[in-house]
């Protein structure tokens, strides 16, 4: 970012498909949100403002997943007049929930939803933003935690490396000094393969992680798999429990598929 | 932009419409001086919700509905659970409901303050956005900012957050509120309180146009009290139905020219409206006497046509929101178990709530081993289009002198009054534009 410039470093921020709560987050930051726009001018944020400062723009958030022919030439320009390209949230990382289309056949989706599936157009895959352009760092969560948010923007500010964690929800878990939900209680979790951010919000309210920031930096999830099923989850429920919010992380991806052909089918189909 | 042809016609688009959540534009043409065609458009990309919860567990909808929209998460999430409960033939206890309604409360909260001051009012002072108001106008941001704030610290003492809360589960919740935190929101609810009252003040100042709608409105009206989280449906013309006759009553077309699935209620041409409205008209007798005494005092009537006064009235239902919380923790007792159990078996099962923007309906078919068989979601934006175009169509005709300026910001201003959700909508709605 242009450190040393006098002028304040320019903002913007871009949807693609999502549910808008990871831009929400940024609203979200009551407290935070009018210094904040002292600090960076918020020049391009169309859910919250309807002037718009031309870019290029020194600091991109994105949000959503590509999943249509527009949106593919779309995030080229996104990328062209941004100086770094941050993702925000399970969508524009992973491809989002809309990623279940990955493992299905997208015509039947299609007719499925609308009467008239001949006006719909979208893409095969539903995809995070690197898999299209260089993305310079990649915030995760569904949705993501605004003190992370906060912590990546006070990062680019000060031109330094966000301190965001990569290892697994359990350190969160133990640092709440939280009692484990699966030792205890026999519940499956994904806090062991999933990485932290979050804070350990479900097991701190007695269910299992679902998943949400993702895998960690050195999932074992075959391990996971086993543990998973030992406490009563059959194949095609570990195949849904690895298959939501970043269902196309590739180590979730990957482990999914191992489970999927034993037992019932996971999803989609043609009742 | 505007173009204006040779042929004496006028083209207004707006490529791209600020502050509203999700992705839109609007498109009217004029020829000859009179209106020829009105269009909001979604081009916002569909996730196809529906298709990809065949074969999903039955306990699996309220998290993953959940994401079809980041502002009302709650909405989905108690829609399907009511739904998916139903199909289960279980019924939940007096406290899990009572629960259901503090979470609710503080996404109506969250999203009506959001709506309110960052992305309402500015069209009223005439600003482009909150920041740009916060610069001549600090003190109504900052009390904005704090109903938000308020709103959304409730969300994460019931959920555990505000953004896709993780604490709620068929039959009730996976474990209940922690008393002391729970208690220590009755402060903050309480100036709150006085932050929603000095709202519904501000607004009722603002200046409106003169614009009377004559659509049916529907809503939800509960046994007791103003409806949120649950109730049966009436409409303005006196037809009441058990939710589980939404989808007989409530017709849906997807359309060519906007590719915006339009909704209409059997036996009517006209469009219908949902939302803050169409609630209050059709209860405000239902409101508490604290909103009651606050829509008097801003000039509210039993009932309110005109869609600029929707500012007015969701500063009203802030004033409930607020009132109903504290009322509910205080009369809180924690003691039932946080949840039922809620045993799959084959059935069907409809669910409806009042999510901000108006009614969500969730169905679910489930087969013997819990999986869905179908499900059909109708959210309130989408029962909204055919309102929104057709008062943009009377708009663009009373104000076709107003120079393109203007125009276009009215006719914004316009499509702002319904608080347009354009994320929940369009799992439904595609974004190419066929008008052939």
């Amino acid at each position: 970012m242009a450190a040393g410039n006098r002028r304040r470093p320019t903002l913007a921020v871009w949807k693609f498909a999502s549910c808008d709560g990871c831009q929400l987050q940024l609203l979200n930051c009551e407290d935070e949100l009018i210094p904040l726009s002292g600090a960076v001018e918020i020049a391009y944020f169309p859910e919250a403002t309807r002037a718009v400062v031309e870019g290029p723009y020194d600091v991109s958030l994105v949000e959503g997943s590509i999943t249509t022919p527009e949106d593919l030439e779309r995030i080229q320009r996104v990328r062209d007049v941004s100086g770094r390209l941050i993702t925000i949230g399970a969508c524009a990382t992973t491809g989002g929930i809309q990623a279940l289309r990955n493992f299905a056949d997208v015509a039947e989706f299609r007719s499925v939803v609308y009467a008239h599936p001949e006006y719909v157009a979208t893409l095969e895959r539903s995809t995070g933003i690197a898999e299209h352009v260089r993305v310079d760092f990649e915030l995760r969560g569904c949705p993501i935690d605004k003190s992370q948010l906060l912590e990546v923007l006070a990062a680019e500010l000060q031109g330094r490396r966000p301190r965001v964690a990569t290892h697994s929800v359990c350190f969160e878990c133990k640092a709440r000094g939280n009692v484990c939900v699966t030792v205890a209680h026999g519940t499956p979790c994904l806090g062991p393969v999933t990485q932290a951010g979050c804070g350990a919000l479900c097991p701190t309210f007695g269910r299992g992680c679902y998943g949400c920031f993702g895998p960690q930096d050195s999932p074992n999830t075959a391990s996971m798999a086993r543990v998973l099923g030992r406490h009563g989850m059959d194949e095609p429920q570990i195949v849904r429990l690895y298959r939501t919010f970043n269902a196309a992380a590739e180590a979730f991806r990957e482990e999914s598929e191992r489970h999927e052909g034993h037992g019932t089918r996971a999803h989609g189909g043609t009742s | 932009m505007t173009h204006r042809l040779t042929d004496g016609g006028r083209v207004l688009r707006v490529g791209s419409l600020a502050r509203v959540e999700g992705e839109g534009a609007m498109h009217i043409s004029y020829r000859d001086g009179e209106v020829e065609d009105v269009q909001l458009r979604i081009y916002e990309p569909p996730r196809f919700y529906e298709a990809f919860l065949r074969g999903r567990s039955y306990n699996e909808p309220p998290d993953i509905t959940a994401r079809i929209c980041g502002i009302c998460p709650v909405a989905y999430q108690t829609s399907a659970c009511w739904a998916v409960e139903r199909a289960c033939g279980v019924t939940v206890p007096e406290e899990v409901r009572a629960m259901r309604r503090l979470l609710y409360c503080g996404e109506w909260i969250e999203s009506h303050a959001l709506h309110v001051f960052l992305l309402h009012a500015p069209d009223f002072l005439g600003y482009d956005g909150a920041i740009e108001m916060a610069a001549d106008h600090p003190d109504v941001v900052q009390r904005g900012l704090r109903l938000k704030k308020a709103g959304n610290e409730l969300m994460t003492v019931v959920g555990g957050r505000s953004v896709h809360p993780v604490n709620v589960r068929l039959g009730g919740f996976y474990r209940w509120p922690d008393r002391a935190r729970l208690r220590g929101l009755l402060p903050v609810l309480e100036s709150a309180l006085e932050d929603a009252l000095a709202t519904v003040h501000l607004v009722a100042g603002f200046e409106v146009p003169d614009f009377e709608q004559p659509y049916e409105y529907l809503a939800l009206r509960a046994e007791l009290g103003y409806p949120i989280e649950t109730g049966t449906v009436v409409t303005s013309s006196g037809e009441d139905f058990a939710v589980e006759a939404f989808p007989e009553r409530i017709l849906e077309h997807h359309l060519a020219h906007s590719n915006a699935l339009h909704a209409t209620l059997a036996g009517h041409d006209s469009p219908y409206v949902v939302g803050p409205l169409a609630r209050y008209t059709l209860n405000s007798d239902r409101l508490s006497s604290t909103a009651k005494a606050a829509a008097a005092a801003a000039g509210l009537g039993p009932e309110c046509r005109n869609p600029f006064r929707s500012i007015v009235v969701r500063a009203v239902e802030l004033v409930e929101a607020v009132s109903e919380s504290l009322r509910i923790i205080a009369d809180w007792p924690g003691e039932a178990p946080s949840y039922v159990e809620v045993p799959p078996r084959a059935g069907v099962g409809c669910g409806a709530s009042e999510a901000p923007r108006g009614v969500l309906f969730h169905r679910y078919e489930l087969d013997g081993a819990g999986l869905i068989t179908d499900a059909r979601i109708v959210p309130p934006t989408s029962q909204n289009q055919a309102a929104v175009e057709a008062d943009l169509r009377r708009m663009a005709a009373d104000w076709a002198d107003l120079d393109d300026h203007a125009l276009q910001h009215v006719c914004e201003q316009a499509i702002r009054n319904y608080d347009p959700c354009i994320s929940c909508a369009t799992h439904f709605l595609d974004l190419t534009v066929d008008r052939t």
